[in-house]
């Protein structure tokens, strides 16, 4: 969103529904006083305030790698590791503004290359049903967040529809979920919001959208019960939600609003997620 | 003069060292310089780390690791592996004659006192029959050289030894940074240790079963030794698990697991008696898991090492080991002891008071370095508080003369040069015997003149090399 032509910035302030986006604005305001690009972009990236800013999701998951370190491959725990010891040799808080894309750039090196590792190297036994099931979980919840904050933002009532501007912050949310290619290969037109919905909910083979997320959930869970035996409220919840998921049309969607289903789709989510922890985590 | 490993006194390279001072008549000390700096990101990149107790930083560190290996002749090796072998058997011998009908006391070896007032001997213990008659199944015996022909036992480790984890990370670096060197040696592998320790707690198991349940019970992750916790559990194939994942149920031991509750056999426990159960020793230990005395006394469990083995280990015991050796096995001792004066002896405390200048000084319940005098080393300040202390418990403590450790090449800031060196070998115990896989950890003073090589205190490690030919 940062790279985006100012002139294309529209009236308000998007900086804020990226923090909304991320869950954080009240964190943020607890600190800052004025949502700037540099605020912003710092607080999502450095901040020892923000518990879920890199550097600090970066920490977290170093101790709690080296908790279950036997539960990761020797690639998977030295991709985490060194990029630990990166961000305490290098400093990047320190860098100024400008190179901060460069920074973000290497995170998503990192995270490419840490879900490789598992991917690659990983044990096909809990260990990796688990690992698959968390980042689907928590992918399946931030492509929802970025959609509603995005689309609430982008579809105020009385807003005319179309222009440049519109255009433009259309494109940068293909682009923070690394769709803009597959969008002009799935549908061969101009960008539309209900095609983007359309893409990030319920297309399949897009590996960001919700029914993508859930058709891995259900595949890792199901997994799950064959090797162990245990099936319970986890499954039933998450295929119901898959189901669902499966039934709905973009038109139907909008219709009934589009910020409710997103809302009740986080609210499911979430109630999979704490199912799962209390079958098999408690 | 310090035994040279390398060199003899003539100058002359030793045979074991020819492949050694040939390589380094090819390296550069550039190309060193840049293996050795890999060498460190490897580690650092692994996570290799241990942390210091009292460390105010709260930090990991790396412990120092020099590319020279050290070289023992496969004939250095048999005949200290044999040492070894009976120096453990006498550990175990002696454990179940404490715990059991105590000849050893009865008979005048050992001091009586010695046994009941050592905070390590555990009266809980006494009676119970270990699975298998074996107390010690992992040991780490600490020797050093002194000269060409024998090797020095200056401690046993005989309750929860830590290192081996260095040892295979060293053979693992020098793999990976010291391909030509390595290969121009037939060197023993060292690489099945693992699977040697997996298959000696396999053959305590209590059941038999072909496939018992075995764990690693691990302090957790703040625990200075937990890089080696994980790495063992992760090399053997098994569970690490704290205490906070196991429970009792009618004397039985269950491991919390994603699929339900499982039966475990068999606890590798790193984690020290005194914290091992709350029921039974310190009641406010969060670290154990409650009822696990209970569970192994019912002989549903074994623990390894056995509970109470520290009562064989302490620095004061160790003076009589070689009369232990000759007294249980009825064999003579194949490994030496240091000379030791054992303070609690009225005569051997004035000899050490005056003698101070050329001894060491150890507290018997001491380890990792802490609470040592070096007496050539010391000041004479240090050396007069230490003797206030000394006087003051003269029962806690042991002297030895200052022994010269040899001396390996290291690679240190002005080039190669000899530093001291001492040899941690482990000593595996199952049902079928002994097992030492060839070689040990070799722990290095890095700083000139040094003769202590724990980690906490400036040491570094070696790779072991035993060379076959």
């Amino acid at each position: 969103m940062s790279s985006l032509p100012s002139t294309h910035a529209s009236e308000g302030n998007e900086w804020e529904s990226a923090l909304a986006s991320a869950g954080c604005l009240d964190l943020f305001r607890q600190h800052h006083a004025e949502a700037t690009a540099e605020s912003v972009t710092r607080f999502l990236a450095f901040s020892e305030h923000n518990p879920s800013s890199i550097r600090q999701c970066l920490e977290t998951a170093r101790f709690n790698a080296r908790a279950v370190r036997t539960a990761l491959t020797v690639e998977m725990w030295e991709t985490i590791n060194g990029a630990w010891l990166e961000i305490q040799d290098s400093k990047p808080h320190a860098l100024p503004f400008i190179d901060i894309p460069r920074f973000l750039d290497w995170v998503k090196e990192v995270s490419l290359r840490f879900d490789g590792s598992g991917y690659r190297t990983m044990l096909r036994n809990d260990a990796f049903y688990f690992s698959r099931l968390g980042i689907y979980l928590e992918r399946a919840d931030a492509t929802a967040r970025i959609l509603d904050v995005k689309f609430h933002f982008l579809l105020p009532a009385t807003s005319p529809v179309g222009g440049g501007v519109d255009y433009a912050q259309w494109s940068a949310i293909l682009r923070a979920v690394s769709a803009a290619a597959s969008y002009h290969w799935v549908y061969r037109e101009s960008l539309k919001p209900w095609l983007i919905a359309d893409l990030l909910i319920l297309k399949e083979e897009m590996p960001r959208s919700l029914a993508a997320c859930y058709a891995n959930i259900i595949t890792n869970l199901d997994h799950l019960a064959a090797a162990g035996g245990r099936q319970g409220a986890a499954q039933r919840r998450a295929h119901a939600l898959y189901r669902k998921l499966r039934s709905e049309n973009i038109a139907q969607i909008f219709q009934s609003g589009l910020h409710e289903f997103i809302n009740g789709f986080i609210a499911d989510n979430d109630g999979v997620n704490a199912a799962v922890v209390e079958q098999y985590l408690s | 003069m310090a035994f040279d490993e390398m060199h003899t006194e003539g100058g002359a390279v030793r045979s074991a060292y020819a492949g050694v001072a040939s390589w380094l008549e090819t390296v550069s000390a550039d190309q060193l310089a840049r293996r050795r700096a890999e060498a460190e990101l490897l580690y650092r990149r692994g996570g290799i780390t241990f942390s210091v107790y009292g460390d105010t930083q709260g930090g990991e560190r790396i412990i120092p690791h020099d590319l020279l290996p050290r070289i023992l002749s496969a004939a250095e090796w048999s005949r200290l592996a044999a040492g070894l072998e009976q120096r453990v058997r006498a550990l175990n011998m002696y454990l179940t004659d404490i715990y059991g009908p105590q000849e050893t006391l009865k008979a005048g070896i050992v001091p009586p006192d010695l046994v009941w007032r050592n905070p390590a001997f555990r009266p809980e213990m006494m009676g119970f029959k270990v699975p298998h008659g074996i107390y010690v199944h992992i040991a780490g015996i600490d020797v050093v050289r002194v000269d060409g022909d024998d090797f020095y036992v200056l401690e046993d480790n005989a309750r929860t030894p830590s290192g081996v984890s260095y040892m295979l990370g060293g053979r693992e670096i020098s793999m990976r940074l010291m391909p030509d060197l390595l290969a121009s040696h037939r060197v023993a592998p060292i690489e099945n240790y693992p699977n040697e320790l997996l298959a000696v707690l396999c053959s305590v198991a209590p059941r038999d079963r072909s496939e018992p349940t075995v764990v690693l019970l691990t302090p957790g992750q703040f625990n200075s030794a937990y890089y080696e916790h994980s790495y063992l559990a992760d090399r053997m194939g098994v569970e690490p698990v704290e205490g906070r994942d196991l429970f009792v149920q009618n004397d039985v031991v269950f491991m919390r697991t994603t699929k339900g509750p499982r039966r475990v056999d068999v606890i590798y426990r790193r984690i020290d008696d005194d914290f091992l159960d709350s029921l039974v020793f310190r009641p406010d230990s969060l670290l154990g898991v409650p009822g696990l005395f209970a569970a192994y006394t019912a002989g549903n469990v074994t623990l390894a090492n056995a509970l109470g083995t520290g009562v064989a280990d302490d620095k004061d015991i160790y003076s009589y080991m070689p009369e232990i050796t000759r007294f249980l096995l009825g064999e003579e001792p194949i490994l030496k002891n240091v000379p030791t004066w054992r303070c609690r002896e009225p005569e051997a405390l004035a000899y050490v008071c005056e003698h101070l200048p050329e001894l060491v000084v150890k507290r018997v319940d001491g380890s990792g370095g802490y609470g040592m005098l070096v007496g050539p080393h010391a000041t004479v300040a240090e050396r007069a508080a230490f003797k206030v202390m000394l006087q003051a418990n003269p029962e806690r403590y042991i002297a030895q003369p200052t022994l010269a450790l040899s001396t390996c090449p290291t690679f240190v800031e002005s080039g190669v040069a000899p530093r001291h060196v001492d040899l941690r070998p482990f000593v595996l115990t199952g049902r079928h015997g002994v097992r030492i896989v060839p070689g040990g950890l070799t722990r290095v003073a890095l700083r000139e003149n040094s003769l202590v090589v724990n980690s906490s205190q400036g040491g570094g490690t070696k790779d072991t090399w035993v060379v076959e030919r």
